[in-house]
């Protein structure tokens, strides 16, 4: 293992139900994400993303296999540590925006501090500060509801952004969107989020934000079949 | 978190006040229907803690309650002056005579005598006249009740005539009774003006009222009162709570009102849970949205407590508002006078309320705790 490494994989499976239902949805998945990359896990519906980016981000636990996010690992993590460690490391941009309704984008976005224990004003005059470098500063106020699909999306990046994360999770973070707006959020995500200390990992479908990749991973039914490296990385270039 | 836990409930307007409502209304009938319950109760001995000279009740053996006596000889009376520790004891009689006013209206009422001699037994909330008129001869008390009823829209003065079992009678006093279950005018008259309203009978009198002797207490001079006559001896407040026993297990009341209490905490639960429960279904995803950020499950079970306890207080707070404001409305309705929200009803539904809520939210709280937060991950 090398200090380059932010996410090992290896030989991680995953399977559900018992008995006559089982269902093994990861058969032994090999995978590095590294530290100041952006990569992108990319297969049908159904080869098992989801659920690996589930296990990486510590929601499931693997039924067997090694895996070590940020140095940590997570089959010795005792639950509890797991949910501290999520809240201290991790960063999540999901499909559906997943904010809360009831909250203005501020309040939204500064959520991981609140439940960090941070005090309200503090952190909501921080998140919108970031709200701002996102180009959000005039609807921080705004509830998510009052936004468009492309803003919820910025929005959601800063909260996965707002308690510099090492490591960012993100679920179809464009399948929502126009291929403008999309094209739009992942470059935000791209000059935002990828620093040498941190690394992203996006599953998508949407071969039109292949070239903010600069790894993609291929999956099919449960393993990771290639991994291709489509440009030089801030890791490679250091 | 409380913040976000806040905003959340109450960002959801409709459910918000669905909630509130729920609790509010639950929170009303419960305390309502059991200070009515209370009061209703309490109206059983109302002739008994209107008689605020004696403090001791010897009656025969047998009674069960206020409104059913056995006359008892008037030999009783010198049996009980002459037990040691007994102050004074006078003759005390309860009948239900017929009144009727000069127009032809009539009613039954209710007779209580007080003692010849010393006025002792007299009601004490005098709004016009004097108890000393009660010396005169066919004179008689009666209460605002009765007034109202045998001399409607007039205003409260003595001199008043009507008929009571055919005898002509005059008021020389109106007063404030504490209301009689039965709901019956209430009168009062000398012992022997009484039994003459009434209709001579062998055995009249209903109870002996008796003062123990200063320095003795009152359950000393009913023990001796038992063992010197066979008689059976209480104090007022004893004899009160005998009757309302009484009512308690020989009617239907407080299954009546039991079922309306049960039933305003069966539907408070159901509603406020069910409510809760869709509240909180519809709010999973966030829910998990927040666990897969790193939230804790306690953080999040303190989070839906936190809401089930601020709908509980808010919802309580009006319930509870509704119902004193009824009694206060209608405390000066002569048909609803004495019937109040006592403070352990309050209290008593505000523990009713958290059992409530704690119930409601219990489903929402299991339905959360197992929550996957992967399942932010499926679209």
């Amino acid at each position: 293992m090398t200090q380059s490494e932010a996410v090992i994989c290896h030989k991680i499976t995953k399977e559900f139900g018992a008995a006559d239902n089982r269902n093994l949805v990861l058969r032994g998945v090999d995978l590095k994400v590294h530290y100041g990359e952006l990569t992108l896990l990319v297969g049908p519906s159904g080869c098992g993303k989801t659920t690996l980016i589930s296990v990486i981000a510590g929601l499931l636990n693997a039924t067997g296999g090694e895996l070590e996010v940020l140095g940590r690992d997570m089959s010795r993590l005792p639950k509890g540590d797991a949910v501290v460690f999520r809240r201290r490391n991790l960063g999540f941009v999901f499909q559906q925006y997943n904010l809360l309704p009831a909250l203005t984008a501020a309040e939204n976005a500064a959520v991981p501090l609140l439940a960090g224990g941070m005090r309200r004003n503090h952190a909501v005059e921080r998140a919108g500060e970031l709200l701002a470098s996102l180009g959000l500063e005039q609807r921080r106020h705004a509830r998510p509801a009052q936004l468009s699909g492309g803003q919820q999306q910025r929005v959601a990046l800063a909260r996965a952004l707002i308690h510099s994360p090492r490591l960012i999770v993100c679920d179809e973070p464009t399948s929502a969107l126009d291929h403008e707006t999309g094209h739009a959020v992942m470059e935000l995500l791209k000059r935002m989020a990828v620093r040498e200390d941190r690394a992203v990992i996006v599953v998508t479908h949407d071969a039109r934000v292949f070239e903010f990749a600069d790894r993609i991973a291929y999956m099919e039914d449960g393993v990771i079949t290639r991994v291709e490296v489509t440009k030089k990385s801030i890791a490679a270039v250091s | 978190m409380n913040f976000v836990a806040l905003q959340m409930l109450l960002g959801d307007r409709a459910k918000y006040i669905g909630l509130v409502m729920a609790v509010a209304f639950s929170t009303f009938l419960m305390s309502h229907q059991s200070s009515i319950f209370s009061g209703v109760m309490n109206r059983t001995r109302s002739q008994i803690q209107d008689v605020q000279d004696a403090s001791i009740w010897v009656m025969d053996p047998k009674t069960q309650y206020f409104d059913e006596v056995k006359a008892l000889n008037d030999n009783v009376l010198y049996r009980v002056r002459g037990v040691p520790g007994v102050e004074w004891a006078v003759p005390m009689y309860k009948g239900l005579p017929t009144a009727r006013a000069i127009n032809g209206d009539f009613r039954t009422v209710l007779l209580m005598s007080v003692d010849d001699n010393s006025l002792a037994g007299a009601p004490r909330r005098l709004l016009a006249g004097d108890i000393a008129d009660l010396r005169q001869p066919d004179s008689v008390l009666m209460d605002r009740a009765a007034y109202s009823f045998f001399f409607p829209n007039q205003p409260l003065s003595t001199g008043k005539a009507f008929e009571m079992n055919d005898h002509r009678v005059k008021v020389v006093g109106i007063f404030e009774s504490s209301a009689p279950f039965t709901n019956f005018p209430v009168f009062y008259a000398r012992y022997s003006n009484a039994i003459r309203y009434q209709g001579r009978e062998r055995n009249m009198m209903s109870f002996v009222l008796v003062k123990a002797h200063p320095g003795l207490s009152d359950e000393e001079v009913c023990r001796r009162i038992r063992a010197s006559t066979g008689l059976t001896a209480r104090t007022d407040l004893d004899f009160g709570w005998q009757t309302i026993d009484y009512y308690i297990a020989h009617t239907g009341i407080p299954i009546n009102f039991g079922i309306t209490i049960a039933i305003a905490l069966l539907v408070g639960t159901l509603v406020a849970g069910q409510t809760f429960y869709i509240f909180t279904l519809e709010n999973l995803k966030q829910f998990g949205a927040l666990k897969a950020i790193g939230v804790t499950n306690w953080r999040i079970m303190g989070m839906i407590l936190l809401q089930a306890l601020l709908v509980a207080a808010v919802g309580y707070s009006i319930g509870i508002t509704m119902t004193a404001a009824f009694f206060e409305i209608t405390k000066n309705n002569i048909d609803l006078r004495g019937f109040f929200l006592p403070w352990q009803i309050a209290t008593g539904t505000a523990v009713a309320v958290l059992i409530i809520i704690v119930l409601a939210s219990a489903m929402s709280i299991r339905r959360v705790l197992v929550l996957e937060p992967a399942i932010v991950f499926r679209g």
